[in-house]
């Protein structure tokens, strides 16, 4: 039977996300849910947070934004970040003639990573635009085509290339809306992938999601599963601000269950909340990206160590859900952040700055950051591998918030 | 120091005349084109400039003969240009245009008015009014006002941050204009953007951009847009001699000649880059052939009639084949702002030469008188009233209040989500963007 249990939410999910099948399993159960509501016990923190919101009267909204289970039909489908990409495009030119995607390879090619792959065939060369390797021309003309009311998807090949327009991404997009006065809204969208991918170099393994983050006036995306491909895609298509989103390459061929709401046309994801992918009560780990998937398998590894992590999967990092970040702080008081990109002025260091800023009696360790390595990306693989975070360094930093870890070698 | 006289000379093609035969707007067209003699022109020059009663000035068709009250008349008057156009791949417009009286009366006027209006906005920098950058038009009025009076309100103009006329030519009111500049509530941008951020979209004006080269490729995008909207309308963008190196620039231009998109990308050139001298700067100061496969066309800047005759053909050549490059050959009387004292790099005497020989407001000033459309007395009436335009404005301006605190974050997103944003202190100064 489908019963919504919206007052016992229980978020814990498979890893690839699969919902747990409701519950109940009498009559009984189902009329007087609330007896048979399972008390988890409350944690120290959990405990905490209840006598501190109360003395120190915190005006801090505190709204988890665990997902709540909706009982859609169980048989659950497999869909690539690809292919979740692709249909969002689709979609979202289907639905809206103003909207046209332009870069290079996008279209004849079917695009440098096959994204755009059928686009020029179903909505032919006006809409779907080949650009020569002229990346501050073609994003200057998109976003002058955005001023005028039409809403470009500008594909990046990388960002490493978006260097290349950042004028136009951050001076001609971001700001135009505040120095105009709300006269010129930018509805346009940057995507492409972002940061490592495998054996590339320095010049094409850079992480730009810090440096965007920073900038007013954008929105900043960073999609892990397919759901997150669709939906964010989606939200920011028709968002009318500037957004800059962020892919991943490596992720592009992985597979993750989308239910049937994630597959309909209107679904969409809101811009600016993080979701929890893994409830827990000991750590919380941030992570965004492909980092998403080494925080839940180091996760996995640290409950056979009776470390409970919970895994939380920003999707935005600007805005930053600051709110289910420092809620889970105050219920685990303790934080990993995890990154690909470099350590310095990194997102991890925005996240910490919050915690501390908004939650730190709570904290009952130091933050641990775990980034890319500070240095440029090196092409030998076992050197590649030293400088991108691994399973086992977010494992050894929760264990150290944790008081767990082994002692630490004498340095050399 | 080589002067813009003989930078001129050095640079310019044997078939175009030497800047100091401009003062003559109505040369015959079987006149014989002069040698580039230094001496020679400059000796017709002042005896060109020394002719107070306009006997040399005589219009090819009369036929106006009696005065009629100022600004009604639009009985066509046929008159030509300056000098003619020089063309880059494509057949030059004839030198011959069409007004009116009330055509002309109209140009007298909003160029008198821009005019003021720079020179009042220079003094209220000097008393510390206006802030941070303040780039001033004056001299190069006829640009604006003859690309306004070829274009509709459905094509779209942008252009860089010496944009204060482009925007009342657009149809800016002078209160916005001074409040913007004072960081008033009244202003354009409600004081949030500057001298450098006009923006006025009701009537397609895209601003108002600080970053040089940055408005070109953001013009061929309006022009994008559109031709993908069918509107049958063009893009102007706008952009100086010292942008016309820009990388950027050239990309644009490859893509909207590869799409044929209806761009026309217009260089104002006052010949120097900031403080830098073309010659200095590009290896070819012949802007209008700049563009290579994309036709070009060399025009009088300074000659208002010759500007709309420009603008009506790039319009007409734009909506059928494509991009096309204006160079206006034009000049600014200030500095590159008003931290530039402008004559460091360039001689005072230049700048007084092209003052008298060439300035925008009194050619069409002879031109008006010569063919009896007003007297002085009333061409000076005019003057005083758009001065006292000017100065009610700026009283007015100064009456406006700042913009309140809280539009501090205001506008940072078009759908704020209801997200926080932060003050220097973030404890202290909290808001959450609408």
């Amino acid at each position: 039977m489908g019963a919504l249990r919206d007052c016992q939410v229980d978020a814990r999910q498979t890893e690839d996300g699969t919902p747990l099948p409701p519950r109940a399993s009498s009559i009984i159960e189902l009329l007087f849910p609330f007896f048979f509501q399972k008390r988890e016990k409350k944690s120290r923190g959990e405990k905490m947070l209840v006598v501190r919101k109360k003395m120190l009267g915190q005006s801090l909204l505190i709204r988890p934004a665990v997902s709540v289970l909706r009982s859609y039909s169980s048989s659950a489908k497999q869909m690539t970040v690809r292919d979740a990409l692709n249909s969002a495009l689709d979609e979202e030119m289907s639905a809206d003639q103003k909207v046209f995607l332009m870069g290079e390879e996008v279209g004849e090619y079917q695009g440098a990573y096959k994204i755009s792959k059928g686009l020029l065939e179903k909505y032919g060369p006006e809409r779907v635009l080949d650009t020569p390797i002229t990346e501050a021309g073609f994003a200057g003309i998109a976003v002058g085509a955005a001023y005028h009311g039409l809403k470009p998807v500008v594909e990046f090949m990388t960002f490493n290339f978006s260097m290349q327009a950042i004028d136009h991404i951050i001076n001609s997009a971001a700001k135009s809306n505040y120095m105009s006065a709300g006269q010129m809204s930018v509805p346009i969208v940057f995507r492409g992938p972002n940061g490592a991918a495998a054996g590339v170099g320095a010049q094409h393994s850079q992480c730009y999601a810090a440096w965007y983050a920073s900038c007013p006036g954008l929105k900043v995306l960073t999609p892990y599963s397919s759901e997150d491909a669709r939906g964010l895609l989606k939200a920011a298509i028709r968002d009318p601000d500037p957004v800059v989103f962020l892919e991943n390459e490596l992720l592009y061929g992985e597979s993750f269950s989308v239910s049937d709401e994630v597959l309909d046309s209107s679904f969409c994801l809101p811009i600016g909340k993080a979701k929890i992918e893994r409830v827990g009560r000991d750590v919380t780990i941030t992570a965004f990206s492909k980092m998403v998937g080494h925080a839940l398998k180091a996760a996995e590894i640290l409950e056979k160590d009776g470390i409970d992590a919970e895994v939380i999967n920003l999707r935005s990092i600007r805005p930053l859900d600051r709110s289910t970040i420092n809620a889970s702080v105050r219920k685990t008081n303790r934080l990993i952040t995890v990154e690909e990109g470099f350590p310095q002025h990194g997102v991890g260091a925005e996240i910490c700055a919050s915690v501390v800023e908004e939650s730190f009696a709570y904290l009952d360790a130091p933050v641990e950051r775990i980034a890319g390595a500070d240095v440029p990306m090196p092409y030998a693989a076992n050197l590649e591998r030293l400088a991108v975070p691994q399973v086992e360094d977010i494992v050894r930093a929760a264990k150290r918030a944790c008081y767990r870890s082994v002692p630490l070698a004498a340095a050399a | 120091m080589p002067t813009l006289l003989s930078a001129w000379f050095n640079s310019h093609q044997p078939n175009l005349h030497p800047p100091s035969f401009y003062s003559l707007s109505l040369f015959r067209s079987s006149h014989p084109p002069p040698s580039p003699n230094p001496t020679l022109a400059m000796a017709l020059s002042r005896f060109a400039s020394s002719s107070r009663s306009g006997s040399l000035l005589k219009p090819l068709s009369s036929a106006i003969s009696l005065r009629r009250p100022i600004s009604t008349d639009t009985t066509p008057i046929t008159l030509e240009t300056s000098v003619p156009f020089t063309a880059h791949q494509c057949e030059a417009p004839s030198r011959t245009v069409q007004t009116s009286a009330n055509e002309l009366l109209t140009f007298f006027r909003d160029m008198a008015l821009m005019r003021r209006m720079e020179i009042a906005a220079d003094s209220l920098y000097k008393a510390k009014l206006i802030r941070g950058f303040c780039h001033l038009y004056d001299g190069q009025e006829a640009v604006a006002v003859g690309m306004e009076a070829a274009l509709t309100k459905k094509d779209c103009i942008i252009t860089a941050y010496r944009d204060h006329c482009t925007f009342m030519a657009r149809g800016g009111t002078l209160l916005e204009v001074f409040a913007e500049l004072m960081g008033r509530q009244a202003g354009c941008s409600r004081g949030k953007g500057g001298s450098m951020h006009f923006y006025k979209k009701d009537s397609n004006f895209y601003g108002g951009h600080g970053i040089v080269g940055a408005q070109v490729p953001l013009g061929c995008g309006l022009a994008f847009a559109q031709k993908y909207s069918k509107d049958e309308a063009v893009t102007f963008a706008l952009y100086g001699d010292g942008a016309a190196n820009q990388g950027q620039l050239f990309e644009a231009l490859n893509i909207s000649a590869l799409w044929d998109l209806p761009a026309i990308l217009v260089c104002e050139n006052n010949h120097y880059g900031m403080g830098t001298a073309e010659w200095r700067a590009a290896k070819s100061p012949a802007y209008y052939k700049r563009g290579d496969y994309a036709p070009g066309l060399k025009v009088d800047g300074m000659d208002v009639l010759a500007v709309k005759q420009a603008c009506t053909f790039a319009k007409e050549h734009a909506l059928k084949n494509g991009p096309i490059i204006l160079e206006m050959d034009t000049y600014r009387y200030h500095g590159h702002s008003m931290s530039d004292p402008g004559s460091t790099y360039r001689t005072r005497d230049e700048i007084t030469g092209v003052r008298q020989e060439r300035d925008p407001i009194e050619r069409i000033r002879k031109l008006i008188l010569s063919h009896d459309l007003a007297t002085e007395k009333e061409l000076k009436d005019i003057e005083k009233e758009v001065r006292k335009e000017v100065d009610d404005a700026i009283a007015q301006a100064k009456e406006n209040p700042v913009p309140e605190s809280s539009e501090l974050f205001t506008n940072v997103y078009a759908k704020g989500l209801g997200v926080e944003s932060f003050g220097a202190d973030r404890k202290e100064v909290r808001a959450t963007l609408p």
